[in-house]
């Protein structure tokens, strides 16, 4: 990949010959795979490649499940955080989520974001006032959401619970901010905020993001990995994987010749 | 062809709205004979002594106060022991123990003593705890009473629990939350109104339970407040009165199946107030 034409790059995870199992069912092969700092990165390959498996390991959701497994290396801040002493809350404030259909908790959209925060840090209140109004101005909700910060989370709409849920991840200031298929369960408009909020957001966060919507990993993305059964087949830097594949397997998937 | 189809079809679905309708119309007559047979014989007796006397001996006047206290004291000693060991238990089942072996075998044995018959439960506490004190008591009333709440709650733990998406415990771990609080601040509070509704349903349930009662806290004809003894309450002096020759004890015995419905009723409301309401949050 020609990475000479743009500024110099910091690598924020490192991932090497990394191998994941579902039981016995093999689900990743050898990815080995650099994501960027403050850059956004989209993980694209049709159902069923390993996308959205690779983008939860980045915070070991798979430790929730016991028959799951991952063998390898993945480094952040130099560290393998699939090692054993790696405490999974810690990695998970700095690694964030959202994920494909918005979750907000029960409970008021200002305590659905001062949940988060109050899992890694001891605010004053006027600290978590603060706190919760630069991630709902960071999320792009704070106009639409100032007025009734006691009001339920779930008596947004679902664009704004998606961006609400965002406010939730970022609130605890990760510095990788994953999500999964954020937009598939949105309308265009609200797919559209999202996106423009993405462009923004990577000024301060590493974003890797998985998406069905090919448009939409041209649209945001600054790099792009292709998967299919389970493995890596390219990764690059997005408008050369878009314009000028080296796979052609790349090419029929992204021309639509299947997928 | 297509209209004989048709036709076929329309009067298929005729015939089994009049199967469905009877078997509704059935149903509901028992339980409108049943509530107006109550209305009408206790509404008669209804007066403020009810609330204000001691049930009487034959012969004179007298309402049902000692059992109307008795019957509170009971049921609510008993939902206040059983409710907090259903909650715990279902979060259990629901959280930790799903596929374990030690779930699978509780899971299954609540579903017994959620079907047992609850004079069962009156003998077995009989034998536990009333045949080793050497008395009837409050207490082995609250025990056995409780007995029949934890495996309802349990229920409604479990299942409303279930009912919240995996996606929402994700998103809570998602933050760094540990498991602990995963529950407790969030999957709880998401069912916290089926939950409440299973509560208030299981007081519903004992507050009509006789035989739980006959066993262990007996009756009593005086004002007590001693749950080390045996004390009056409604279900088992309704069985006494309504048993007796004495016309006066059996008309007593209609008004308090008349309370007893009542609250039923009112709990029966309130739950599905509560449990409709939390649709809209």
């Amino acid at each position: 990949m020609d990475t000479s034409s743009l500024p110099v790059l910091t690598t924020q995870i490192s991932i090497r010959k990394f191998d994941f199992y579902y039981g016995k069912y093999h689900a990743l092969r050898n990815i080995n795979l650099d994501v960027y700092s403050r850059k956004i990165t989209s993980f694209i390959g049709p159902s069923g490649c390993g996308k959205s498996t690779l983008l939860r390991t980045l915070n070991r959701m798979y430790d929730l499940y016991p028959d799951q497994r991952a063998v390898g290396e993945i480094l952040l801040d130099g560290r393998n955080i699939l090692d054993r002493g790696v405490s999974v809350n810690e990695l998970r404030a700095k690694v964030g989520m959202v994920f494909q259909k918005p979750t907000p908790f029960p409970m008021s959209i200002y305590e659905n974001i001062a949940f988060g925060v109050r899992l890694h840090e001891q605010l004053s209140r006027v600290e978590m006032d603060d706190r919760v109004e630069w991630a709902l101005r960071k999320a792009a909700l704070w106009d639409e959401a100032k007025d009734k910060l006691q009001y339920s989370g779930m008596s947004l709409s679902g664009g704004q619970q998606q961006r609400l849920c965002i406010a939730r991840g970022i609130a605890v200031k990760p510095e990788v901010l994953l999500l999964d298929e954020p937009t598939s369960a949105l309308d265009p408009i609200s797919t559209m905020r999202i996106e423009e909020l993405l462009n923004e957001l990577k000024e301060d966060f590493t974003i890797v993001i998985v998406t069905h919507n090919m448009q939409q990993a041209a649209r945001v993305s600054d790099f792009t990995a292709y998967m299919y059964l389970g493995e890596l087949i390219e990764f690059g830097i997005t408008d050369e994987v878009f314009v000028k594949p080296k796979m052609k397997a790349t090419e029929d998937y992204i021309t639509g010749r299947f997928g | 062809m297509a209209t004989k189809l048709s036709t076929w079809r329309k009067i298929k679905n005729r015939m089994a709205l009049t199967l469905a309708f009877l078997a509704m119309s059935f149903g509901l007559f028992w339980l409108f004979w049943i509530l107006f047979t109550t209305l009408d014989l206790g509404i008669a007796s209804l007066s403020p002594k009810l609330f204000t006397q001691m049930t009487p001996p034959p012969g004179s006047e007298g309402g049902l106060l000692n059992a109307i206290v008795g019957s509170l004291l009971l049921v609510s000693l008993g939902t206040l022991l059983g409710t907090p060991i259903g909650i715990l238990a279902g979060i259990y089942l629901a959280e930790y123990g799903k596929h374990t072996w030690l779930g699978r075998v509780t899971q299954f044995l609540n579903d017994i003593l959620l079907s047992a018959p609850s004079i069962v439960i009156g003998l077995f506490v009989y034998a536990i705890y009333v045949a080793q004190a050497g008395h009837f008591s409050g207490y082995s009333g609250v025990i056995a009473l409780a007995m029949l709440v934890i495996p309802v709650v349990i229920r409604a733990t479990e299942n409303m629990l279930l009912l919240v998406p995996n996606t929402m415990r994700e998103a809570a771990f998602a933050l760094g939350a540990p498991k602990w609080k995963v529950i407790a601040k969030v999957t709880l509070r998401a069912s916290l109104a089926g939950i409440l509704t299973g509560v208030l349903l299981a007081i519903a349930r004992i507050s009509g339970e006789t035989a739980p009662l006959l066993f262990t806290a007996l009756s009593n004809q005086f004002w007590t407040l001693n749950m080390n003894g045996p004390i009056a309450n409604l279900p088992v002096t309704i069985f006494k009165f309504a048993m007796s020759p004495y016309k006066d004890w059996q008309q007593l015995a209609w008004s308090a199946v008349f309370l007893i419905t009542m609250g039923v009723l009112a709990l029966n409301i309130i739950a599905r107030v509560i449990f409709r309401s939390s649709k809209h949050t």
